[in-house]
């Protein structure tokens, strides 16, 4: 019955726009990896000379911010962030109108960081200039599971086949939503790991083949790829969650991790709180990519943010 | 609305008449006369003259279509829909009665207003019977004076868009309902089990990642209800917008053991799925929510079965400013009025096959039995001339920017329907006509 044409064109009016990793081809997103291994900050590119890029974060974040900030810089262009506090934003401004002041300075781009799952997408319809994803609610973070597989694709030669455990708090994650998108696209093997609260039986629903298990033992043995995500406290609704109940089912520890192959790689997209999820030997131990995973965010952003401005050479 | 002083008359004719309450499907003629049903008789059969003809061959010629539940705003809301606006867009989509819910700025929840509602200067064109608050404010705490409400015109009590979720105060409810034969419609979600929540718990939801509403916050509720009900002789449940399989099962329970109880369901949960919500389109966002395949198959059975008492729309206008803006923030609700028979005709008749009879019946003698709106709902001689003339076979595409409603808040915009409105008499006048 609904007839074609007439929809809202909410997919992002403007092209260039990456909203999720949901929507994305393989061979695109190849092409990014690609692009991101030519891209390296020490050698910056004025690719995007002359390009006003906005930062809209309405939620608090350092890396991916600092990033994107250096990212863009790095490819020649001007950055301006603006933040929730402290702007017209705190006064009421709805989220359009915000846009379409930011448009109207002379952004040519808009990363945007959100609380509410779907805001990148309510603006990619409604501006005419590329918007970039940084984390919307619960829903996707784009640009960190294209740095997860860029991290993964240093180690190991395809994502095909890979056995990846994700644990922790799947639910609330985005980070796990995009990685599994992307993971499953390429066929790699993907686990979920967590207690009922953070991991409802429908997450398996997401991506064909997923696999959930609550033993943490049985995620890791024999994985290539551990990926360790963080109890997001800010974000559990009141839901209850027995800390020190997760931390003896749920926590990597080094015996733990042993049960992965050993050229296993362990990962975490940040910000990692020591004792908890990990422990503080499992963060520094020599499998640990945490902090590549931080380095590798920066090409992989300025790929990100080349292609979306047509400047991807 | 007030019916005219002078004397008028309107002959229709040749047209099919389905009028389930009076057993009735067959090619007639109908005679209004100074706003009531003056004769039902075989083509060419009425002598008397009339002042006005309408040419009904081809047409379904029904009671005037009752909407048990629709939003109109007034008071205090009036940049979102007016009681003129509303009712125009009730008279665009065949309803010649509307009944609204309180929830309106201020809640609806006293004799005074439910006065204000019903006063001529509102603007009305088609018949409005209040509903109001069960409580004071709508705060769920203390009952209002449902015999008063009554007396001054209110057809039941609700705190619609928020549950009546203490069990103290509902079965204060309860009582008070068997006391004077009042309903009481309930908005059944257990609002403990939902915050936070702007879909149904899906597949769809855990992608989009929104926190989703189980299904078991509405059965819940109507489970206890339907108790309740069944503790006092005579009480009065109307399950407002059902929208679960559980949900229906509680209510079959209650229909079973006798407890007066009734339901309705909405076009948008007979048409529309979880997986609808797409992209974040808040014209898909309405509480409750857009529930899962079965649970739709549910609906369409219960429809078809007899379980379901009437269609209503649960028609909710709201400004751009509630609705173009993040999902999770959005207002719920969608407008219906213009949209529910060509929904109706399109996925109950040519679909599922449920008959045009039945499919009347949902819209007139249905819902006027479950507010006892006496002569309404039917073409019965000395009924009020309330009159839906409908063309089943008319393909349309609804335009949500032609809307009578002053908000468009549709996920039906663009749609391509059957089945259309082609005129609407509300007390024997012409109200609406397709031009
Ligand atoms: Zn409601």
């Amino acid at each position: 019955m609904p007839s074609a044409g007439r929809q809202v064109a909410s997919r992002g009016s403007a092209r260039g726009s990456l909203l999720g990793i949901e929507g994305v081809s393989t061979a695109e997103i190849a092409k990014l990896l690609q692009l991101a291994r030519k891209m390296n900050p020490q050698r910056p590119r004025p690719l995007l000379r002359g390009k006003r890029v906005l930062l809209l974060f309405y939620e608090a974040s350092t890396r991916t911010r600092v990033s994107f900030e250096i990212a863009a810089k790095a490819l020649g262009a001007t950055t301006t962030l603006v933040l929730s506090s402290g702007s017209s934003i705190e006064k009421g401004e709805s989220l359009l109108d915000t846009a379409y002041t930011l448009r109207a300075v002379g952004a040519d781009l808009m990363v945007v960081r959100h609380p509410n799952a779907g805001a990148p997408h309510l603006m990619a319809a409604h501006v005419d200039i590329p918007v970039i994803n940084a984390g919307d609610g619960m829903h996707e973070h784009p640009t960190q599971a294209l740095l997860d597989a860029y991290t993964i694709l240093r180690h190991k030669r395809k994502l095909e086949g890979l056995q990846v455990a994700i644990i922790g708090d799947i639910y609330h994650s985005r980070v796990a939503r995009s990685a599994i998108h992307l993971l499953s696209k390429f066929g790699a093997k993907v686990v979920l790991c967590g207690p009922q609260e953070l991991l409802p039986e429908l997450a398996t629903t997401l991506a064909p083949g997923l696999r959930i298990t609550r033993s943490c033992e049985d995620a890791v043995r024999g994985a290539d790829v551990v990926m360790v995500l963080r109890v997001q406290r800010e974000r559990l609704a009141g839901l209850k969650v027995n800390l020190q109940d997760y931390i003896s089912r749920y926590q990597m520890t080094m015996t733990r991790l042993r049960l992965a192959k050993n050229d296993a790689l362990l990962m975490h997209p940040g910000p990692i709180i020591r004792g908890l999820e990990l422990t503080w030997d499992v963060a520094d131990c020599p499998q640990s990519a945490i902090v590549e995973e931080v380095r590798n965010g920066v090409p992989v952003r300025m790929a990100v943010l080349a292609r979306a401005l047509g400047k991807a050479k | 609305m007030k019916q005219s002083s002078q004397s008028h008359s309107l002959l229709i004719h040749g047209g099919r008449v389905i009028d389930p309450a009076a057993k009735v499907d067959a090619l007639m003629d109908v005679l209004v006369r100074d706003g009531q049903v003056a004769e039902v008789a075989l083509p060419n059969k009425i002598r008397a003259g009339a002042d006005e003809k309408l040419d009904a061959r081809g047409l379904i010629v029904a009671p005037g279509f009752i909407d048990l539940h629709v939003h109109l705003r007034e008071p205090g809301q009036g940049y979102k829909e007016t009681i003129a606006s509303g009712t125009a867009a009730a008279a665009a989509g065949g309803f010649t009665s509307v009944c609204c819910m309180p929830n309106t700025t201020p809640v609806l929840d006293s004799p005074e207003w439910v006065t204000w509602l019903r006063q001529p200067q509102r603007g009305a064109i088609v018949n409005v019977f209040p509903i109001a608050a069960a409580t004071q404010a709508g705060k769920g705490a203390v009952l209002t004076d449902f015999r008063a409400l009554q007396r001054t015109g209110a057809v039941a009590v609700s705190d619609d868009g928020k549950p009546i979720l203490s069990e103290t105060t509902m079965r204060e409810a309860m009582r008070a309902s068997a006391e004077i034969n009042f309903p009481v419609v309930q908005h059944a979600e257990d609002t403990r089990l939902t915050q936070g929540c702007s879909m149904n718990e899906s597949p769809t939801s855990f992608r989009l990642g929104l926190r989703g509403m189980t299904d078991l916050a509405e059965a819940a509720i109507v489970d206890r209800d339907v108790q309740l009900a069944q503790q006092f002789n005579g009480a009065r449940l109307h399950v407002a917008h059902v929208s679960t399989a559980e949900a229906l099962k509680a209510v079959r329970r209650g229909k079973h053991n006798r407890a007066r109880v009734t339901c309705e369901v909405t076009p948008h949960h007979f048409t529309l799925t979880d997986a609808d919500v797409r992209d974040y389109d808040t014209n898909f966002k309405m509480n409750p929510p857009l529930r899962s395949a079965s649970d739709r198959e549910a609906m369409l059975a219960a429809l078809a079965d007899g379980t379901v008492d009437a269609i209503a729309t649960d028609h909710a206008p709201h400004a751009p400013h509630e609705k173009i803006i993040e999902f999770e923030r959005a207002m719920f609700g969608i407008t219906g009025l213009e949209t529910a028979l060509g929904l109706a005709i399109t996925v109950l008749h040519l679909r599922q096959k449920i008959s045009l009879a039945r499919i009347v019946e949902l819209f007139t003698a249905g819902p006027a039995r479950v507010v006892d709106l006496r002569g309404r709902g039917t073409l019965m001689r000395g009924s009020h001339g309330d009159l839906t003339i409908f063309d089943p076979k008319k393909r349309w595409t609804f335009d949500a920017s032609k809307s009578k409603s002053k908000s468009h808040n549709t996920p039906f915009d663009g749609w391509a329907l059957t089945g259309k409105v082609v005129a609407t008499v509300v007390g024997g006048r012409v109200v609406y006509r397709t031009g």
